[in-house]
């Protein structure tokens, strides 16, 4: 997520010139997991949304990285080779480290919610999940722990915090909802390119969910009605698509 | 869970029969033994008496002037004499012939030795003891044998043997009461130690599953090793199917992630429509197919936790909220949102886990059906049961199809669309059976499902 604004801010510079300089640093992500499939596809999957994203094979492995940089949200397995995530947790924990900490689990729902929370996980999810799912929850955690000004883009005479759920243009704040919100972020993380309906449509919606490229165009609609006191501008490409535009 | 067991007689009736039975058998031979020995000493008394005043009659017989002379001394009857007043009988014979006294005796007692004799018979109608004693008297020139026969009934003898046998009939009794009150003590006491044993085995929660360290009695030594080593199996073989689920779970779960995971990324990657069809569609089976292995699971897991049922007093509400809470990130994303109505709290005695993921897969269901950017309305009660009320404002369940919606595998008409297996109302049908309570679906008038779990 907040990553995403570098690359922002290079496209912008490139594509609509736009001067002003957005100090934001990347998301940083630490992977805890033992099945390497599993985690080149995260990663390569968070990589696409621009988060930086390391990848630890065990608990050792782990301990090290956090030892020697800063995360903003830990994704940990519970299975591991050298011994249960739980107790990585716990040593997490037991050190002064408060990084928010989500634990990806196989196991059934069932057996394990109560133990992973008990032990101050901030959230889980269960395996096979829908990346939407993660990132809402690792927006949910953040928004619970940090709360703190890293995570505002300003442009275009608005400020939005896409972890806070926060838009505010001009001087108003701006309600959102969480679709209004995606979409927003989904833009402003590539400014300049094209999305086709149906592209926004798999970013918006679960793939369980049947959509009609109406819906897109009502959401396309809102956040319009949403921006129209600023400067940014959503533009149709007839056939194409839509692009967010910033005009002076 | 409650199996009759198959019985055949009662431990305790047996023990108390044996210890009764016994105790009335050696009650009854402690009064014949005891009246035998009174009978055999009075006798013998009696015996004694009749030998003295035998004895004293021939001592007082000589012969004089070739006559026999036997004057009877006054003392050889007065210590006859009896309480009872019984009657004496006497006949004095010289030779075998009869001299003076009773006739009738003669013919009683014919033996004639130099040892005296005694035998119990009738005498007029009466039963008298006799003896019968003789003495050889040396004369100048004669020598002549004097017989002596001596009866006396035995009035008072039997009014002793009488009173004997009573006080050892009493004795008797008392000695079968004392036992049999001892025999029903003991009795409790070694049952007893049965039913503590049984009393701490039925106070056991239903996973406790620890053996048993309190000392028994040696006798129940190889029970109570036997009932530990057959719970230590069942212990095993509980965690055994508990780990083979997660386990089984784990190993499918996380290949089905790697798929999932890989074509999410490449759908962003791709451009072309019909290959980001194929990967939606993909991805759509990898979840129809993840959620009905879940689901299958969370099934198995529950059918095996409903059998062991763990009841803890939880607050219905606080599980329900954090489950609102749970959930709200993935409402969010459909712009839904969970609306919490309830009391302040209500306590209800259950498997928390049980019921947690039957009141989620209610919330999964009504996320799945309803409408977006509407609201889903959930109601915690406590009257009249304790019970989670979900409410979607969905298309509602297909008239006539209510009934068969809860078996397994059993999807609405109107679920085409949706990634589902079939099993959710199933699991939550399961948990509140399990716990005694139901399922209730209904159609509200303005439209929408609403499920009820009540417990």
């Amino acid at each position: 997520m907040r990553s995403s604004y570098l690359t922002v801010i290079h496209i912008n510079l490139t594509l609509t010139c736009h001067k002003k300089e957005l100090a934001l640093d990347p998301m940083k992500f630490l992977l805890i997991e033992d099945n390497i499939d599993l985690a080149n596809a995260i990663t390569s999957r968070m990589r696409q949304d621009g988060h930086v994203i390391d990848h630890a094979r065990d608990l050792e492995d782990g301990m090290a990285f956090v030892a020697t940089s800063e995360y903003d949200l830990i994704l940990l397995d519970i299975m591991l080779p050298d011994g249960d995530g739980r107790s990585f947790l716990q040593r997490h924990r037991a050190s002064d480290l408060d990084t928010p900490v989500i634990i990806l689990t196989a196991r059934s729902q069932v057996s394990d919610r109560i133990g992973t929370l008990d032990l101050g996980a901030d959230d889980y999810v269960t395996k096979p999940f829908d990346h939407a799912e993660l990132e809402a929850r690792c927006r949910a955690v953040l928004r619970r722990r940090t709360g703190n000004a890293r995570t505002k883009i300003e442009i275009g005479g608005i400020v939005f915090d896409p972890v806070a759920g926060h838009l505010t243009v001009g001087k108003k704040a701006v309600t959102m909802r969480n679709r209004e919100l995606r979409l927003l972020e989904l833009f402003l993380n590539a400014p300049g390119q094209i999305f086709s309906k149906h592209k926004l449509a798999d970013r918006l919606f679960s793939y369980e969910e049947d959509v009609s490229e109406n819906a897109i165009e009502v959401y396309i609609g809102r956040l319009r009605k949403l921006l129209r006191a600023s400067d940014m501008k959503i533009t149709t490409l007839r056939g194409l698509g839509y692009r967010l535009d910033h005009d002076k | 869970m409650t199996n009759k067991v198959a019985t055949s007689g009662s431990l305790r009736n047996r023990l108390v029969f044996t210890l009764i039975g016994g105790a009335a058998v050696l009650a009854l031979l402690f009064f014949f033994v005891v009246r035998s020995f009174s009978v055999q000493i009075a006798q013998q008394g009696q015996d004694n008496i009749l030998l003295a005043s035998a004895t004293s009659m021939l001592d007082a017989a000589a012969i004089r002037n070739s006559t026999i002379e036997l004057d009877l001394p006054y003392s050889a009857f007065s210590m006859l004499s009896t309480q009872a007043d019984d009657r004496i009988f006497y006949a004095i014979l010289q030779d075998g012939k009869f001299l003076s006294g009773y006739e009738d005796l003669v013919g009683v007692d014919a033996s004639s030795s130099n040892t005296p004799t005694f035998k119990t018979s009738f005498v007029r109608g009466a039963k008298v003891r006799i003896i019968s004693a003789s003495r050889t008297l040396i004369g100048a020139s004669e020598r002549t044998e004097i017989q002596i026969i001596l009866a006396q009934t035995q009035d008072d003898l039997s009014k002793t043997l009488d009173q004997i046998s009573r006080n050892a009939a009493f004795l008797g009794f008392g000695f079968f009461a004392l036992t049999s009150a001892l025999s029903f003590w003991a009795t409790s006491a070694t049952i007893g130690q049965l039913g503590k044993l049984t009393k701490s085995v039925t106070r056991r929660g239903p996973q406790d599953l620890r053996p048993f360290k309190r000392s028994v009695p040696k006798e129940m030594g190889p029970l109570v090793s036997s009932l530990n080593s057959l719970m230590g199996r069942l212990d095993q073989s509980l965690s055994q199917s508990e780990d083979f689920i997660a386990e089984a779970a784990h190993r499918v779960r996380t290949p089905l992630a790697t798929v999932r995971s890989y074509a999410d990324a490449t759908l962003q990657r791709v451009d072309k429509e019909e290959n980001r069809e194929a990967m939606r569609s993909m991805i759509k089976a990898i979840d129809e197919s993840s959620r009905a292995a879940g689901q299958l699971l969370d099934h198995a897991m529950i059918t095996f936790r409903a059998d062991h049922l763990v009841r803890e007093e939880i607050n219905l509400v606080e599980l329900t909220r954090d489950l609102v809470e749970r959930l709200t990130p993935i409402a969010e994303m459909k712009d839904l949102s969970l609306a919490l109505h309830s009391d302040d709290q209500v306590i209800y005695k259950g498997d928390p886990v049980l019921i947690q993921n039957a009141v989620r897969n209610l919330i999964d269901n009504a996320m799945k059906y309803g409408p977006m950017e509407s609201t889903i309305e959930i109601f915690v009660s406590r009257v009249p049961s304790p019970s989670v009320t979900v409410c979607d404002n969905g298309p509602g369940f297909p008239v006539g199809e209510i009934e068969s919606l809860t078996t397994r595998f059993q999807r609405g008409e109107n679920s085409k669309d949706i990634v589902g297996s079939g099993l959710g109302l199933t699991i939550a049908r399961d948990v509140a059976l399990a716990h005694g309570g139901n399922i209730h679906l209904e159609n509200k008038l303005e439209g929408g499902a609403c499920v009820t779990l009540s417990l």
